[in-house]
């Protein structure tokens, strides 16, 4: 090798102030006669500083809420964290990583059950294009959708025409979502999620201790006429759907099969009775 | 595990996030994410260990997940073996905008590391058993990543002086 040059990895290491003092004064000798090296260690060290002075400020800034909380362990909610904690997460934390955890379970053993049975049901060319039934494709949104703390939905309830407006356009056909308020279930809002063949919609509810529940709408019935209530289970999720016309209901949560039907019969009413 | 040791390594993390995705709240999630799995696995924290190492393998980790998860229409030439052709930069503004727009160029393994060695001042050898790469990887991508960003740095520079060509 040339002694007349710096080893590129020397260079970047002479850069960093990561060289030992010997080796560090034989390559500022050796730059000293190489103006095209020295040139691009001042360029780096420029541009180190710059990086620097760039994302510096980023320091200083004040921790927000948010990620201050998660300092603390979730299993021992610090009372001035959950403190600091915007409205809207009234006592949440502490099962965040709980709910998380179980949601991911629960996706894969959906998604397990859905493989293995498409599996035996299917060959594998046309297991692609296979049809996922109304009562799974509802629990797996569910299951996907309703731990999130932080964006369970697209357009929130608060915005509830806007939301109507855009679903309805989107679906191609007029949608309006259930009051389920006297039931206790407010309305967190909803979004759009792809079906089978094109886009159907999701509206979340959550009563006062955070329950929550979905109603998974689809226009892309053509086979079934069956109306009659049906139930399913996916894991924990229990799911009431039925079918009208073009139109698919399910309603999915993690609670007791009476107390669903009770809130489906509710669902069934108002939608039908339009 | 104190929380103030994890309080003390936010800040750190934030500026590091925020430099990699560009982007302010995108950071926090990054951030707010990797806490959540710090916290599910703290069992396999060895204390004594370096705590700051550690959250920013997890980070690194569920970046490389992220990045993983929806498989991109294209990914970036591992290594920059040929030369990639830059957006065009003339709308963008100040020098320091045009740091952060250079930066965004940058391969993600390349910025990774140049961003690595010039904000945390990681040793190499930290950054490639962080990383899992050979230290000789650390090094190749930081001295690509360094000299392209050197290189389009210089290109901004010139063009001022280049936008307003006559023709004909």
């Amino acid at each position: 090798m040339n002694p007349n040059t710096v080893k590129e990895s020397d260079l970047h290491a002479y850069v960093d102030g990561a060289l030992p003092a010997p080796e560090r004064e034989a390559i500022a000798r050796l730059l000293a006669e190489l103006p095209g090296e020295a040139k691009r260690v001042r360029d780096y060290q420029e541009q180190k500083q710059a990086i620097n002075h760039l994302y510096g400020a980023t320091l200083d800034e004040p921790i927000p809420d948010r990620l201050r909380a998660m300092a603390t362990p979730p299993h021992l909610p610090d009372s001035t964290a959950s403190a600091a904690l915007p409205h809207g997460h009234p006592g949440r934390l502490p099962s965040w990583s709980l709910q998380r955890i179980a949601a991911g379970i629960l996706i894969a053993i959906l998604g397990g059950a859905a493989g293995w049975i498409a599996h035996g049901q299917y060959p594998s060319a046309e297991r692609i294009a296979a049809a996922v039934p109304l009562p799974r494709q509802a629990a797996i949104a569910h299951a996907v959708y309703s731990p999130d703390v932080r964006r369970p939905v697209e357009v929130s309830g608060e915005q509830e025409e806007q939301l109507v407006t855009w679903l309805s356009k989107r679906i191609g056909t007029p949608v309006k979502p259930p009051k389920l308020g006297k039931l206790g279930y407010e309305l967190v809002g909803g979004r759009l999620l792809p079906g089978n063949i094109g886009p159907v919609a999701q509206f979340m509810y959550q009563d006062g201790t955070g329950q929550r529940l979905t109603l998974f709408v689809s226009t892309e019935n053509t086979a079934n006429q069956e109306t009659a209530f049906r139930f399913a289970q996916e894991g924990p999720v229990n799911v009431f759907y039925w079918i009208d016309g073009k139109f698919g209901y399910a309603l999915s949560a993690t609670i007791d099969k009476g107390e669903l039907a009770r809130l489906a019969t509710a669902v069934y009413e108002q939608i039908e009775g339009k | 595990m104190d929380s103030r040791a994890i309080l003390a390594e936010i800040p750190r993390l934030r500026r590091y996030a925020r430099a990699l995705l560009g982007d302010r709240a995108a950071a926090d999630d990054l951030v707010q994410d990797t806490l959540e799995r710090a916290w599910s696995r703290i069992d396999q924290w060895r204390v004594g260990s370096d705590l700051r190492a550690w959250l920013f393998g997890i980070m690194h980790n569920l970046r490389v997940d992220q990045l993983r998860r929806p498989p991109p229409p294209t990914r970036p030439v591992e290594e920059g073996d040929c030369d990639l052709p830059t957006r065009p930069t003339q709308t963008d503004g100040l020098e320091l905008k045009d740091l952060e727009s250079a930066l965004n160029q940058l391969p993600d393994e390349q910025r990774e590391v140049v961003l690595l060695v010039a904000l945390e001042d990681m040793a190499y050898a930290d950054i490639a058993a962080m990383l899992g790469i050979p230290a000789g990887t650390v090094m190749s991508r930081l001295a690509r990543g360094r000299e392209r960003l050197r290189q389009i740095m210089a290109g901004l520079a010139e063009t001022p002086a280049s936008r307003l060509r006559v023709v004909r």
